[in-house]
């Protein structure tokens, strides 16, 4: 180092830059070291083991519902883990699907030139948007679906569904064996419809026709579709619901924790939603829209190849962090009992294993990578979709 | 045309125009209506349907909240069913008689003038630092950051010295700990907030990197893990005698949680501040905490009000989470309510939950309204500046 360097205020500056990130890391690592130290003597006195070797005991608690094999006198919490994790991501996966489609209707709605639509529209964003998750989860599920009516007056609803305060209860589809033919050919057509979508796009490139693509994909995946499913002797039946004395037997069971935590976590964030698409429409310049109708668009074309297109690069980004908002809000499950990865964790595993570190890491982590993976995404995403300016 | 009777040019006008009356508004109602309304047959249509919709959702709604609804009473047989009001709307007289719980919760009857002083002096502040032209904002500033909060725990826990008894945080309860807690986590999150922000702008690579890892773990799991976290994980990682009591527990987790948030806000605003700024007041001769306090703080927490008023709404929200770690705030005082049996009707749930929507939706309602007005103040200084 020069004597220059030595002696400016510069050096002293530099000194101090070290100092300070020095110091901070002793101030947090002795805090970090403290509470290992701390946890490790509160743990020893209240005779709590450390280690995750909990893992692999027997859970022994009941959890209301399992899309994995799970039993209670069997299963370790590891097992019970996965159980939670595959119902928070059923919950979540629907929600997001719900959210969506409600979302960019109220969005739509809310941009519509009919006064009266767009009004009801703001209403419905405004009301949903100011009353906590949490107070709509429990109206969904303690004034609505538990005031339903009792098994005995269960309401028959179109299709032999039952509703009542235990629940929904949907007939259940059984396939025959040669229901995989109908499968394969589902699958064939969607691949034939891909196939075909690149082709013509390809074609439009070179000769700047453009091939019609969805009524074809319509007769590939549908109407095939169909008719094997009629070849084949129709390899599908349903087994009801029936009311027994005391529950309803057969069916898919549906628990109104489940449809309330959904039907709350779905109207909940269509209003966060809705605003996105609404500014999302609203960022795309009115020039565009011009410029298309000038080029001889028809409107329908315009709003397909010029709007959307530019409108979704603006809405995916905010779009995906409302999709993240959605699964970490699941967790409110706990309020009501539906056993999601939070409730069968940080609720039933943490009170028999007191083990409140371990359990309450490991749920942390899951959200993480969630959360992570999900921003590494959005990253290649956006590098993708990127305006390449000329 | 009148005659011409000199030399001028013929094309000139030797009388006054008749002055003509102001052309009639184009927006007349039915001018609107047919703008707006029925402008082509799919919009026809659109209203159409959007008066079958409101048709079939307002009456109800206005029957069972206002014109059905039972105002006065004593217990549930005032609620159900009868012959004068066979179709029980909402159940006020449940609201009235449980209202003062819903407030203070078990807070003891004699000392609630503290919880209402403590209102009227968290109001104060709150008006004084929103209100963009109230006087001498930075005392306000000193007064909501570092006033306020001494004195209402003095006056809500109690402090005998003065003759003020104390009164355990367990008896707490109603709205008082919702604004309580969200109180709280706004004093809390804007200072850490801040200094989270900052740090993660720095250049220094060990702060930089404590910052990112701190607000992006915050951000990346559920507030409830959070609240757990600082419930059960906390009391383990500080010495037994110094374990804090739960309700300094949530606010430990509500201000975590808040400051990751709120750092990102700052974040924004101080991405907005051109360069030049930090260029023109190091130019000064500003040193960097100088700079940051002096120059660039105060435009950026300008710029990003809106958000962080937002944020705010969002924070408002997320308290009712507390209830889930066993925290009596309003939510809970509802639940509790809701389960009395003396006044147990079919309506008396759904009664509690639209109160509580209501509580919820004022507070929520009017932050946005004030940073959207916010919001549009700042366009126009901006589009000013422009000029």
């Amino acid at each position: 180092m020069t004597d220059f360097a030595r002696s400016s205020r510069w050096y002293g500056r530099r000194i101090g830059w070290f100092a300070l990130q020095a110091g901070l890391l002793v101030v947090v690592g002795g805090l970090a070291y403290g509470a290992v130290v701390n946890a490790s003597q509160n743990l020893a006195r209240a005779n709590i083991p450390t280690g995750f070797g909990f893992w692999n005991n027997t859970a022994g608690f009941d959890i209301s519902q399992t899309l994995i094999d799970y039993s209670p006198s069997t299963s370790t919490f590891g097992r019970a883990f996965w159980v939670g994790l595959v119902n928070t991501l059923l919950v979540s996966g629907l929600g997001i699907v719900l959210a969506t489609v409600i979302g960019f209707a109220i969005g739509l709605a809310r941009l519509s030139r009919n006064w009266l639509m767009s009004r009801l529209a703001s209403s419905y964003v405004e009301l949903v948007r100011n009353v906590p998750l949490l107070l709509q989860i429990l109206f969904w599920y303690n004034a609505v679906l538990k005031s339903l009516p009792e098994l005995r007056g269960s309401v028959v609803l179109p299709g032999h569904a039952l509703l009542n305060n235990r629940g929904l209860f949907l007939p259940r589809p059984q396939f025959g064996s040669d229901f995989i033919a109908v499968l394969a050919v589902t699958v064939a057509g969607i691949v034939a419809t891909l196939i075909l979508r690149q082709w013509a796009r390809q074609r439009q490139i070179r000769t700047g026709a453009r091939l019609p693509v969805f009524w074809p994909a319509v007769g590939m995946i549908v109407a095939v579709l169909l008719a094997v499913f009629a070849v084949a002797g129709f390899p599908l039946s349903f087994n009801l619901p029936e009311m027994g004395r005391f529950n309803v037997r057969g069916g898919i069971e549906i628990l109104p924790e489940f449809a309330a935590l959904l039907l709350a976590l779905a109207i909940y964030t269509a209003a966060f939603i809705a605003e996105v698409v609404r500014a999302g429409v609203l960022a795309v310049p009115h020039g565009q829209t011009e410029a298309a109708q000038a080029l001889g668009l028809r409107s329908s074309m315009a709003l397909r190849l010029i709007i959307v297109p530019q409108a979704m690069r603006v809405i995916v980004p905010p779009l995906t962090s409302q999709y993240l908002n959605l699964i970490k809000n699941s967790s409110l499950a706990v309020a009501i009992g539906y056993p999601d990865l939070v409730q069968v964790f940080d609720g039933s595993v943490l009170n028999i294993t007191g083990q409140a570190v371990q359990v309450v890491a490991i749920t942390m982590a899951v959200y993480l990578v969630i959360s992570l993976v999900t921003s590494l995404l959005m990253n290649i995403y956006g590098r993708a979709t990127g305006v390449v300016e000329r | 045309m009148s005659t011409v009777a000199d030399a001028s040019p013929l094309y000139l006008r030797r009388t006054p125009a008749r002055t003509l009356p102001p052309p009639t508004r184009r927006a007349a109602p039915i001018d609107w209506v047919r703008r707006n309304l029925l402008s082509s047959p799919a919009n026809i249509i659109a209203t159409l349907v959007c008066l079958v919709f409101i048709t079939w959702i307002v009456p109800p709604l206005v029957r069972f909240l206002l014109i059905d609804a039972t105002w006065s009473g004593s217990d549930r047989t005032a609620c159900l069913a009868s012959a004068t009001n066979p179709n029980p709307g909402a159940c006020w007289a449940f609201v009235r008689a449980w209202l003062s719980f819903f407030i203070y919760g078990f807070y003891p009857v004699a000392e609630r003038w503290r919880v209402d002083l403590f209102f009227i002096a968290l109001a104060f502040g709150v008006v004084w630092l929103l209100w963009l032209s109230a006087p001498r904002r930075d005392i306000g500033a000193v007064y909501f950051f570092i006033v306020l909060p001494v004195v209402s725990s003095m006056l809500l826990r109690g402090f005998p010295p003065i003759g003020l008894a104390s009164v355990s945080t367990t008896l707490w309860g109603g709205v008082l700990v919702t604004i309580v807690v969200a109180t709280v986590g706004m004093v809390a999150s804007l200072p850490f907030g801040i200094l989270l922000a900052l740090g993660r702008r720095s250049t220094m690579p060990m702060v930089k990197i404590l910052s990112v890892t701190f607000i992006e773990f915050v951000r990346g799991v559920p507030l409830i893990t959070v609240l757990f976290m600082a419930s059960v994980m906390l009391p383990l990682f500080v010495p037994e005698r110094f374990a804090p009591d739960k309700l300094v527990r949530a606010y430990i987790g509500v201000a975590l949680f808040a400051s990751a948030y709120m750092a990102e806000v700052v974040r924004g605003g101080l991405a907005a501040i051109p360069r030049g700024q930090y260029e023109a007041a190091q130019a000064l001769g500003l040193g960097y905490w100088r700079m940051m306090a002096l120059v660039i703080l105060p435009q950026a927490l300008r710029v990003t009000l809106p958000n962080i008023v937002n944020t705010f709404v969002g924070l408002f929200k997320d308290t009712s989470l507390v209830f889930i770690v066993g925290i009596f705030d309003f939510l809970r005082t509802i639940e509790a309510a809701r389960g009395d049996q003396t006044w147990a009707s079919p309506v008396t749930s759904l009664t509690g939950y639209v109160f509580a929507a209501l509580f919820y939706f004022v507070f929520c309602y009017g932050m946005s309204r004030y940073a959207r007005r916010i919001e549009a103040r700042l366009r126009r200084r901006a589009a000013v500046k422009e000029r």
